[in-house]
């Protein structure tokens, strides 16, 4: 029997190939047959639509990612106007900018301070801004995270290797209702003169969750 | 329910573990994990309170072994299961043996992006004032449902202050059961460390929760 890849996630750099379907013998893993499976009886007694599933996993892969997001945090820094709406009606705001939907019906906008760093969570399942940050990473879902955000951010922080002052106090949002949190990361400090496009490919998505800092310089 | 996903302020699991340039899925059967449960949601017959539900309900060390696509197929499975959909049997073999449900809706790869688009808003109109407005000090309730609740272990019987509130939605706790959507106004709430923490509650530190109304009580 081949291993199980269903534990590749805690493993991510064991990875040597690309398919995590099928065992070393081209069987499929035994999650991937139960996947199948289930797909194939859904499909035959006609309960899902086999195009609308490709559809589905298109626009997750392909067309609503942290780019989207970026580009609300850097409309905020250049607009005025952009960024008071946000914090006054942020769903509203975004929705401005086409994003909007599911797992985003009700946004609202943490603006990180000098003061106040904002960071979020949710300690009870995965509730994460889809329209505008995409489908979380694992790190996001798994109890790691969950479990010590809301206890030791700073700890949390450090293992990103950000370090806040320890003046600067920190804010986190434990997303429990259908209420979903981007954080508005600082400008940082150089960028005076840049674009909203050049601005937006340093807003990197762990910025957005607040586990991450924009730098100028940085790599998108 | 005190279950295996109420993680807030639990130790022992080790530190985070980014994964560099990390991508959307990790196999093929995660993508389509995903796609089907948003697809069978879309027949209408579950609240995404009670797939919520099903989730938190597998037991603690599936729950803490399983990866996260692996605990939604598990949750699917169990929601189909419960609604009539599938059987066990067909689970299993893959073969379409018996007629199940009728699904209310169907979801059309065409409609997919409107779908989406559109959302599945959890507010509804106001239909009572709000008990509580911004800057009030109030007491999460002490309580230990067996069924679902969003009022995480760690944020029961703590003092916090009211920071905003965002008019009446779906209450998961009756929604998550099939007993009705039961609108009540949800709050912002915000707690210090150490109210959450006591002496190892760092200073600096603030914590909010959404708390629907019947979460709460004055101070």
């Amino acid at each position: 029997m081949g291993h199980d890849h269903d534990h590749s996630h805690d493993h991510p750099h064991a990875h040597h190939h690309d398919d995590h379907d099928h065992d070393h013998d081209n069987h499929l893993t035994p999650i991937a047959a139960r996947v199948k499976a289930l797909e194939t009886v859904l499909v035959a007694k006609g309960y899902v639509d086999p195009a609308a599933l490709d559809v589905i996993i298109d626009t997750y892969e392909t067309k609503i990612g942290p780019r989207n997001g970026a580009r609300i945090v850097a409309k905020a820094w250049c607009d005025p106007d952009f960024a008071a709406w946000l914090k006054r009606d942020a769903t509203a705001a975004i929705a401005s900018l086409g994003f909007a939907g599911r797992g985003g019906e009700h946004m609202v906008a943490a603006f990180n301070t000098p003061e106040q760093h904002n960071m979020v969570v949710c300690t009870l399942c995965s509730c994460y801004p889809w329209p505008v940050l995409g489908l979380p990473p694992v790190w996001y879902k798994s109890p790691p995270y969950r479990s010590r955000a809301v206890i030791d951010p700073r700890g949390v922080l450090a293992e990103f290797g950000v370090t806040l002052p320890e003046t600067t106090r920190i804010r986190v949002w434990d997303s429990t209702a259908e209420t979903r949190f981007i954080v508005i990361p600082l400008r940082p400090a150089g960028t005076e003169d840049w674009s909203e496009d050049r601005l937006a490919a340093i807003v990197s998505r762990d910025s957005m969750i607040g586990t991450g800092l924009p730098l100028p310089g940085a790599a998108p | 329910m005190n279950g295996g996903q109420d993680l807030g302020g639990q130790m022992g699991f080790g530190p985070v573990a980014p994964e560099p340039d990390e991508p959307v899925f990790h196999a093929g059967w995660e993508k389509r994990v995903l796609a089907m449960s948003v697809a069978a949601g879309a027949m209408g017959h579950w609240s995404i309170d009670e797939s919520r539900h099903a989730r938190e309900s597998i037991p603690p060390a599936d729950y803490l072994s399983f990866s996260y696509y692996r605990i939604w197929l598990a949750g699917l499975e169990k929601l189909l299961l419960n609604h009539g959909f599938v059987t066990p049997e067909e689970l299993d073999s893959g073969r379409d043996l018996k007629r199940g449900t009728t699904p209310r809706r169907l979801l059309r790869g065409a409609d997919v992006p409107a779908v989406l688009h559109k959302g599945f808003p959890a507010d509804r109109p106001a239909t009572a004032p709000p008990r509580f407005k911004a800057g009030d000090h109030v007491r999460t309730i002490n309580m230990h449902p067996k069924g679902h609740t969003r009022l995480p272990r760690y944020v029961r019987s703590k003092v916090g202050v009211i920071e905003q509130a965002h008019g009446m939605h779906v209450l998961p706790d009756t929604s998550a059961h099939g007993k009705g959507e039961s609108p009540q106004w949800l709050y912002t709430v915000v707690f210090t460390g150490p109210e959450l923490w006591g002496r190892d509650g760092d200073p600096g530190l603030t914590v909010s929760v959404e708390c629907w109304e019947s979460y709460l009580e004055p101070v």
